[in-house]
């Protein structure tokens, strides 16, 4: 019986040692082809409990960041000063989209952008815990900060921009909400809020900076066609237009007129320089119906209208109508009709202006930092576009520096600096409250900022509000903030 | 043993004045009293780290998961480490000389199990009679407390043949249970199941005990039969056509349990059973290759014309295939999961609490081991299997140093039995062999399971304890 029962252990001893090996090959030898297999949601978990980067602003504080956590997920997402950058950071959630730049940069925070892919195989061989890369962010907390409290309890967004880089130094969008409130991991919690936030009318999970409901531009847009009459070579700042204090459009009954209910200046004729000092729409509307739909198109386009810009969140594309008929084209001309624009591309605009003519891709990103504290990526400025050339440029420029000087946008005025700038009042339909708008930049012969404010509901003022009242001061303090520095 | 020198005809001076036969009588009292509980101290001091690890394991789950400790469970499994210590105290006193490493063994095993349990139910949110781990713990309870009746009761395990036949009816009664109208119950496509009122109880598992006694008893009594005689075909003697009768009644039971209760892993236990137990009492290995060939028709058969047996190889040769994982029957889906949880621990585990293993389907019962490979790591499952595959050793310990061949092949039967379940069911997770429905001794989540393990741990106690308590006068060769 003993001679049986040894051979029969050796038979149970043989089925151990399988179970061994069985083990030992799926644990040990086989573990990264079962890792990296994309049924396996074990790795997709651990991704999401990988510590994620941090976002850091200009200045290299700390926005958000990752701290550990007990639930299986290892780390909460944290942001400090949350609402001030809400519109920027975006939030963080375990498995739902993630907008702003925790979504547009995911792949580098979660270190599996394919830049990373190294690094990530040298974690696996020396077994140390992944982290993502850290990004540091083109945002100013001076200047972020002011926009911020400038605009106050208003509805609105600004955007600043350094034109000659690209780089934006403040994106605001208000109302702004607390992304810690919605990078919990309790999907449940997480609906509740978001549910709660989205459900509201003026939603603040809406960036109106760059993916708004897009906003009628008003006088802001008449750089666009002043830009167009320059570029045309037929006009120059002097050329004049008829100056009545009403102006009946074509084919229609209605009648336009200016801001204030006169005429444009004094004299029977108004100059395009007049028109953009003053804010003037009837020279502007003639100029427009002379001009064309189709080169104020143009003229538009080169300066972004109708794209998407990546910063790297997608922006939604401006819009100017085509196929207008006569008197839409003359209202177009001053922002009217259907333009719709978002704050970022008027920033563009201005700083397209600013910079000679030369438009820089926008962008909120500095630096792409990896764990080991090498570069990734970093911001080198490119060209977006040129809609217009330095010449151009010049001229549209001092016309802007006389509204602030003792213009349509007086309120822009900063003491011993040279500021550019241009106001906006938009109507956006019978009674409705007024979009009112600031852009411009400073210092204006050596701009280090280009600046674009738009206030939602007349600034809660109805119809007696214009830009240069609410929007200007605001676009004011942010210059200030960049020039302070 | 020392013993036998205190009867020796000249005793050393006692050093009391006092002497002469009286002192010699209590010498020999003390020595009596004091050898075999050396036994009985090694289990003691075995059973302190077992239940150690077993707290341990269970504070960890807490802390991971919670980050504070939760009395109520750590009660429940003190009363548990009570039970098991009432078990070591019974058995100082029926069976002082049983092997000391089978309960520390089973303690730890059994800990461990629930452990894992009670971790996924904390991540399911269950609590109360509604976690599986407090009905583990009820379970493992009456488990033990059966134990420990069958060790005191069964203070002879040589009755046990004169009940074979009583074993065998009940073994083929237990069978066929499932396949009851009314009582049986099908679940996860499997019909090993009964149902009464709100208790389910699988009667397979107690059938392999009763099995095993049957088997033992009756290979004992007609191997002379089954080995003498036989036609000799190149070098083996193969049995007569007449002496077949047993074997294909195996046979025939194991198929009509593979076609009937769709149970592959069962099927294959008694048959693996029987298979081996006939080999060791009549020590031909021409019955080994007779029963493996028509086992190996069987399941060729069974590939061919069932369904589900098709399906389990399939989503076993190509486990990670699209098709197979996305089936609607017989997916490689819950397989899969459970390697990619093997994997996801690797060499060290997650730790205790801290991997995902609620990710598998049946991570409780069908899936404990990857649960705890998961969380434990290699290093982990190779001390399971280590633990596993030394008590196996002790039961085959009895067969060899066994003095009645009765009792020989009974240890090497439930011993084996346990140790082919282990092959099946981490054979099957592992992807070994494919994958079939049997429960991981002691580890999973199940009461039939835990009952019948308890009570084989219970006999080769009760059997150890025979072997060191005769005197052995021969050593065979």
């Amino acid at each position: 019986m003993s001679k049986q029962l040894r051979r029969v252990s050796i038979v149970v001893l043989m089925m151990f040692v399988a179970l061994f090996v069985s083990s030992s090959i799926i644990q040990v030898f086989s573990t990264d082809t079962l890792k990296s297999d994309s049924r396996n949601v074990r790795t997709l978990y651990d991704s999401y409990s990988a510590q994620r980067g941090e976002i850091l602003d200009a200045n290299g504080k700390v926005i958000a960041q990752s701290v550990p956590s007990k639930d299986v997920y290892k780390f909460q997402r944290v942001y400090a000063d949350p609402k001030l950058y809400s519109a920027v950071t975006g939030y963080f959630t375990i498995n739902q989209a993630n907008p702003g730049i925790e979504g547009s940069l995911g792949d580098y925070l979660s270190g599996t952008a394919n830049e990373q892919f190294f690094d990530n195989l040298n974690n696996i061989v020396t077994g140390k815990t992944p982290k993502g890369a850290s990004v540091q962010l083109t945002i100013d907390r001076a200047v972020q900060k002011a926009a911020y409290d400038a605009l106050g309890d208003n509805r609105g967004a600004v955007v600043a921009i350094d034109p000659k880089t690209g780089a934006i130094l403040a994106m605001v969008s208000k109302p702004a909400y607390d992304p810690n409130q919605l990078a919990v991991h309790d999907t449940s919690k997480f609906f509740a809020t978001y549910n709660a936030l989205s459900g509201q009318k003026y939603s603040p999970l809406v960036n109106r900076a760059i993916a708004g409901d897009l906003y009628h531009p008003g006088s802001v847009f008449k750089l666009v066609v002043a830009s167009a009459a320059l570029e045309s070579g037929k006009y120059t700042p002097e050329s004049s237009f008829l100056n009545p204090a009403r102006l009946q459009l074509p084919e229609s009954t209605s009648f336009i007129q200016n801001a204030g209910g006169g005429t444009c200046g004094a004299g029977a004729k108004a100059t395009i320089a007049t028109a953009i000092k003053l804010s003037c729409n009837i020279p502007m509307a003639q100029l427009g119906a002379a001009l064309g739909n189709q080169a104020i198109a143009d003229q538009a386009a080169k300066f972004g209208f109708g794209q998407s810009v990546q910063i790297p969140m997608k922006s939604t594309p401006s819009i100017y109508p085509t196929g207008l008929d006569a008197p839409q084209t003359m209202l177009s001309a001053f922002g009217q009709s259907d333009d719709r624009v978002t704050p970022l591309q008027i920033a563009m605009d201005s700083a397209a202006i600013a910079n000679g003519g030369v438009e820089m891709q926008p962008t909120l990103v500095q630096k792409i930092i990896a764990p080991d504290l090498s570069t990734i990526k970093s911001l080198t400025p490119t060209v977006f576009s040129t809609p217009i050339s330095a010449d151009t440029a010049a001229k549209v420029r001092d016309m802007m520096i006389s509204s602030v000087a003792g213009g349509a946008a007086s309120n822009a005025t900063i003491d011993g600096v040279e500021v550019a700038g241009k106001t906006g009042t938009a109507e956006n339909g019978p009674g409705d409250p007024y979009t009112l708008w600031f852009t411009g930049f400073a210092p204006a012969n050596d701009p280090k900022v280009a600046v674009a404010v738009v206030v939602e509901n007349g600034g809660g003022l109805g119809q007696d509000a214009f830009g240069n009242l609410v929007a200007a001061p605001i676009g004011k303090k942010v210059l200030e903030a960049v020039l302070n520095k | 043993m020392p013993a036998p020198t205190s009867w020796s005809p000249n005793p050393p001076p006692a050093p009391s004045y006092d002497a002469g036969p009286r002192s010699t009588f209590t010498n020999t009292i003390r020595l009596k009293l004091r050898v075999p509980a050396r036994l009985r101290n090694l289990e003691l001091a075995l059973l302190v780290p077992a239940l150690g690890i077993v707290a341990f394991a269970l504070v960890l789950v807490q802390l991971a998961t919670s980050g504070k400790t939760d009395a109520g469970i750590l009660t429940l499994a003190g009363l548990l480490a009570l039970l098991v210590l009432a078990m070591h105290v019974a058995m100082r006193l029926v069976a002082p000389n049983a092997d000391p490493l089978i309960l520390p063994i089973i303690t730890v095993l059994n800990g461990l199990g629930i452990a894992e349990i009670y971790r996924i139910d904390i991540s399911a949110k269950l609590s109360g009679w509604e976690s599986a781990g407090v009905r583990q713990i009820a379970w493992t309870a009456m488990a033990i407390v059966i134990a420990i009746v069958v060790i005191v009761l069964i203070r002879n395990h040589r009755v046990l043949q004169r009940y074979r036949y009583i074993a065998m009816f009940s073994g083929i009664l237990l069978l066929i249970l499932p396949m009851l109208p009314l009582i049986g119950t099908t679940i996860n496509g499997a019909r090993v199941w009964i149902s009464v009122g709100p208790f389910s109880f699988q009667p397979g598992e107690l059938g392999k005990v009763a099995l095993a006694i049957f088997f033992a008893g009756y290979l004992v009594t007609a191997r002379d039969s089954l080995s003498m005689v036989g036609r000799k075909v190149l070098w083996m003697t193969f049995p007569r056509a007449r002496d077949l009768g047993p074997i294909l009644v195996v046979f025939a039971a194991s198929m009509a349990v593979l076609i009937f209760q769709k149970d592959l892993g069962t099927s294959l236990l008694y048959f693996g059973l029987f298979l081996v137990m006939l080999y060791v009492a009549t020590g031909r290995a021409s019955w080994v290759v007779l029963g493996v060939g028509m086992f190996l028709v069987g399941a060729y058969v069974a590939f061919t014309t069932l369904s589900y047996v098709t399906g389990r190889v399939n989503s076993w040769l190509d486990a990670f295939s699209n098709a197979n994982y996305t089936a609607q029957v017989n997916s490689s889906y819950q397989i899969v999961q459970g390697i990619f949880g093997l994997a996801h621990g690797g060499l060290i585990g997650t730790g205790l609490g801290l991997g995902q293993p609620y990710r598998t389907p049946l991570a409780r019962s069908d899936f404990i081991f990857s649960s705890l490979g998961e969380e434990l790591g290699l290093v982990g499952i190779f001390a399971i299997l280590a633990l596993y595959l030394l008590f196996v050793s002790r039961g085959f310990r009895i067969g060899f140093a066994g003095e009645d061949d009765f009792g020989r092949l009974l240890g090497v039967g439930l011993a084996f039995v346990v140790g082919l379940q282990v092959f099946i069911v981490i054979g099957g997770v592992t992807r070994v062999i494919p994958l079939t429905g049997l429960t991981t001794p002691f580890l999973a989540a199940g009461g039939s399971s835990l009952v019948a393990n308890w009570i084989i741990a219970a006999l080769l106690l009760r059997l150890s304890d025979t072997v060191r308590t005769t005197p052995r006068l021969v050593v065979e060769p």
